[in-house]
């Protein structure tokens, strides 16, 4: 929405009026001793920070309309591959928000925070339950700080057993950019193994791989083409015969939930996005939330603190002297963690099997619908998303995987992931998740054909897309090249 | 049970509110995919990792059942609405206007991804940009990061990214950091190689001389917290000094940013880095998370800052929009070279602060600090003249300050609870030599009437 006459939507900056104000506060009930007399005069502020000064109406008004600059999943479908965009339940924000919860301070005594220990003692017993581990802690922000306590954790497993040797970690080709990154920060060297011509992760690769400088192996099953990997059996074998631990990366699980564990499969640890799988909002980029399951051998190394239960009752339990000490502070994003319970109580055992099945349904369903349309580079039945190559369109008539996802905009609808993974030239990678109905795959899947026609048709309407949003493409460049990182007034 | 209709099964289910697809709709589905039937599409897993049973969880929940059973286990915790609360030491009671929750929790940025597409979430990036820049205003720092996990965690990509700048292998950190950013800061630089010493407090601030003392040409740079975990204030611009004239960053970890509502901001005083926690700016207690991780530094260092940053530019019609950018310093592209994996991060907390610095505004965000001020002063001030309680150090604070307590602050705590008083925490958990210590919290959220009663009760214990 474009205000007549103004070019540029304002920043909240711009709304600024010297003396307004938006908020009230009590009159002091204390004495109004000076500043100065309270805190020695080299520690104030000269002047205020510069924010705005603005009324409440500004301020309603101002994020209100920014709202409506934004797409969301309440809005429309968002077949962001990878990402798992399914409906986030209204009434996970309303236990949230319950006061018991969002106004319980980390450091109430445990005897006064009972019933949220009893949440994470019981959220930690249904996802061992799910995937197959001993334990779960939910001390990771995200999935990539899952990645890195879960990296952690084997890292201190090789050292109390003198495996010191153990330096490298093993990445395919198709992983997700945090495999790699977070393998550096953990302080070890990344082998890339390269995918075989039916997309799984390449078996004599793989063997060549490993030694015994190998400490893991970070796999993500289904792996980021939306294909399970057929010889997970064989992966198991070389990766434990060489003395080296599993790891999976979570982002997936969705396609799998109540058909198989990774614990089954001979994972030693894995994380899950809470924020995907189990459905708590991505709130434009986070907060997520990524549990972290163990098998028995690596519960020691557990982040601390960790819940125990003493008859009735529960307690935080530091006092485990090779655990890897703490990630984040405090025990998680718990909030997140109470919207992931209420997920998995009011779906039960019956609901995840349905919630795998119907997402690899829905996929399936998009996927033989689409793949005469584009360039399909491992033609198998997917699970719960599929990957699509552009390069047809690309080649013919100079559109670009880039500019179909611009153009898919302008028809109302989220654009897939893109360029992702790397391994697929243009690709277009679609995940409708098991929330969508037929309907709106059907609308999504017209539109896509519609561009593919439009792109031999009428190439530059694809080109120079999109054209509805409120603003027109937008240079990146630029803004690479002159950062603008923040508002300044204009002198 | 199933029915089999032109070779198709279905197999017969309850239908599930949040998973559409109707028994008709997917015989539909698989006669598009030409296979028979669902469990067709799984053909790929082999039978040996296949799960032969149904999973054992507790049966599902109606809605009204499902908020029955959150309302018991939310019921039986002594929140901040059902007690008087002192407690602080990271994690902060303050008023959160209506406003703001309002805003933020609109699905349509509550339900939004990270922002891939541009030009159809101007929302949550411009949100994101006004966030970046009222956290300059508050710091006076040149740049921010769009968000991290939370101030520990902030605090620790902090050191690694000092360590990246400077190519030394020490980081030192004041024992007056937050026992947990310490334990975080550990835990993360300790694979890279990176080795951290700690520097003593004295009289409940950094020790000047042992800081002097640590700092060598291996120091990548030194961690102070600023007010302190004690709520002293430290003596920040002459640690900065230190650092500096040794070749080394000061990283300021803040982790009561209302603070700067009347502190000097760190980048007035030298900060090279500042991290922090950003869940006193709007966003709940939540039992510790999801919190926001701060992070800003000096433009200098833009190009290793982790995470993301969003920048304005223009599109192809020359108008201001906002993107994601300097990419390349992140994981999606730069893979095991990246500056950190950092990829989901709290963007709702980000803006659910800039709502509330907005809100709150210029004159809003000095007068709760002052509030803030006045108010643990008068509860310092009242509490220290009771016989057998003393303030542990002599350092200004700002709403945070240690007691040295008659009885263990543990029984305390307890004898406060049978007044419905929340009280401050035990540092004797985390410094054995402060078993006797008490860490109380006074916000604006307490009133006069409450410090008073608090009194009261402490001075009916001795």
């Amino acid at each position: 929405m474009t205000v007549p006459g103004q070019r540029d939507f304002p920043v909240i900056f711009e709304f600024s009026t010297p003396g307004r104000v938006g908020s009230s506060f009590p009159a002091p009930d204390v004495p109004e001793l000076a500043l100065d007399a309270l805190v020695p005069v080299e520690h104030l502020r000269e002047e205020p920070a510069a924010l705005p000064e603005v009324s409440e109406l500004d301020v309603v008004r101002h994020y209100t309309r920014l709202s409506h600059r934004n797409f969301s999943i309440d809005e429309g479908f968002y077949p962001l591959g990878s990402c798992t965009m399914k409906y986030n339940p209204k009434i996970h924000e309303d236990v949230a928000r319950l006061p018991g919860f969002s106004r319980l301070h980390p450091y109430t005594p445990p005897e006064q925070a009972q019933g949220a220990l009893q949440l994470l003692w019981d959220l930690e017993r249904l996802l061992a339950e799910i995937s197959g581990m001993d334990r779960v802690t939910f001390q990771p922000a995200a999935g990539a700080h899952g990645e890195l306590t879960g990296l952690l954790m084997i890292r201190a497993y090789f050292e109390s057993r003198g495996e010191r040797q153990r330096t490298k970690v093993v990445v395919p080709d198709s992983a997700h950019g945090t495999n790699p990154a977070t393998a550096a920060m953990a302080g070890y060297q990344v082998i890339t193994v390269k995918s075989d011509a039916r997309g799984n992760m390449d078996v004599d690769a793989l063997r060549a791989a490993m030694d015994d400088t190998v400490a893991a192996i970070m796999l993500t099953n289904p792996n980021t083409l939306g294909l399970f990997e057929e010889r997970i059996t064989e992966v198991e074998e070389i990766v434990h015969g060489s003395g080296a631990q599993m790891y999976m990366d979570g982002a997936n699980f969705n396609a799998i939930l109540g058909v198989t564990r990774p614990g089954d499969q001979g994972f030693d640890v894995m994380h899950f996005n809470l924020h995907k799988t189990f459905t708590t909002p991505h709130g434009g980029g986070g907060p997520g939330a990524g549990a972290v399951g163990v098998k028995s051998h690596l519960v020691p190394f557990l982040p601390v603190p960790v819940v125990e239960r003493d008859g009735d009752g529960f307690r935080l339990d530091t006092d485990r002297p090779k655990s890897i000490g703490k990630i984040r502070a405090f025990y998680g994003n718990f909030g997140n963690l109470v919207r992931a319970y209420a997920y998995l109580r009011s779906m039960g055992s019956e609901g995840m099997r349905q919630i795998a099945e119907t997402a690899v349904l829905n996929a399936n369903y998009m996927l033989a619908r689409l793949r005469s349309a584009f360039d399909r580079p491992y033609d198998r039945l997917c699970k719960h998303e599929f990957v699509l190559s552009g390069m047809r369109q690309k080649r013919q008539y100079g559109v670009t995987t880039k500019d179909i996802a611009k153009r898919i905009l302008d028809y109302g609808f989220h654009a897939p992931t893109i360029y992702f993974p790397l391994i697929v030239d243009e690709a277009i990678m679609i995940e409708p998740t098991e929330t969508e109905s037929k309907r709106t795959m059907d609308e999504f899947i017209e539109a896509l054909l519609t561009i593919t026609r439009e792109a031999k048709e009428n190439p530059d309407l694809v080109r120079t897309a999109p054209h509805t949003t409120p603003v027109k493409r937008l240079d990146e460049v630029r803004a690479a090249r002159q950062p603008d990182l923040r508002w300044r007034p204009k002198a | 049970m199933t029915a089999r209709r032109k070779g198709v099964e279905v197999e017969r289910r309850v239908q599930h509110k949040y998973i559409p697809a109707t028994d008709a709709e997917r015989e539909e589905m698989l006669r598009a995919i030409g296979v028979g039937s669902v469990e067709a599409l799984f053909a790929d897993i082999p039978e040996a990792v296949r799960l032969d049973r149904p999973l054992a969880l507790p049966p599902a929940l109606s809605d009204p059942e499902l908020i029955a059973q959150l309302r018991a286990l939310a019921q039986v915790n002594l929140d901040c609405d059902r007690a008087t609360s002192f407690l602080g030491a990271g994690a902060y009671d303050h008023y959160v206007p209506s406003v703001v929750w309002h805003l933020a929790g609109r699905g349509e940025f509550l339900t939004a991804y990270t922002p891939y597409q541009a030009e159809l979430m101007q929302g949550e990036l411009q949100a994101g940009y006004e966030y970046q820049s009222m956290l300059c205003e508050l710091t006076g720092m040149d740049v921010a990061n769009a968000s991290m996990y939370d101030g520990a965690s902030a605090t620790a990509e902090a050191a690694v990214m000092a360590k990246d700048l400077t190519k030394r292998p020490e980081v030192l950190v004041s024992t007056a950091v937050h026992p947990e950013y310490r334990q975080v800061t550990r835990t993360y630089v300790a694979p890279l190689g990176v080795q951290v010493t700690d520097v003593p407090y004295r009289n409940g601030v950094t020790d000047l001389n042992a800081v002097e003392a640590a700092l060598s040409e291996r120091t990548a740079a030194i961690i102070i917290q600023h007010p302190n975990f004690f709520g002293s204030l430290e003596d920040a611009r002459a640690l900065a000094d230190l650092a500096h004239r040794a070749g080394a960053l000061l990283i300021c970890a803040i982790a009561e940013p209302l603070s700067l509502g009347i502190l000097k901001p760190p980048g007035a005083w030298g900060a090279d880095i500042v991290a922090g926690e950003g869940q006193p700016l709007g966003n709940n207690l939540n039992f510790g998370g999801p919190y926001l991780g701060m992070l800003a530094t000096r433009m200098e260092f833009v190009r290793r800052i982790p995470g993301r940053l969003v920048g304005a530019t223009v599109d192809t019609e020359g108008r201001r929009g906002f993107v994601l950018t300097l990419q390349t310093r992140e994981q999606h592209i730069r893979r095991e070279k990246a500056s950190s994996n950092i990829c989901t991060n709290e963007a709702l907390l980000a803006l659910a602060a800039a709502i509330y610095m907005a809100t709150l505004g210029k004159q809003g965000l000095q007068r709760v600090a002052e509030l803030n001020l006045r108010k643990a002063a008068y509860a310092k001030d009242a509490i220290g003249s009771i016989r057998g309680f003393e303030i542990a150090f002599d350092a200004p604070t700002f709403h945070e300050f240690v007691v040295r307590t008659p009885l263990e602050p543990d029984e305390l705590n307890r004898r406060l609870l049978q007044h419905n008083i929340l009280g401050g925490a035990s540092l004797g958990r985390w410094y054995p030599e402060l078993r006797d210590a008490w860490l109380l919290c006074v916000t604006e959220q307490r009133t006069r009437e409450e410090i008073d009663r608090l009194v009261e009760v402490l001075e009916g214990i001795r």
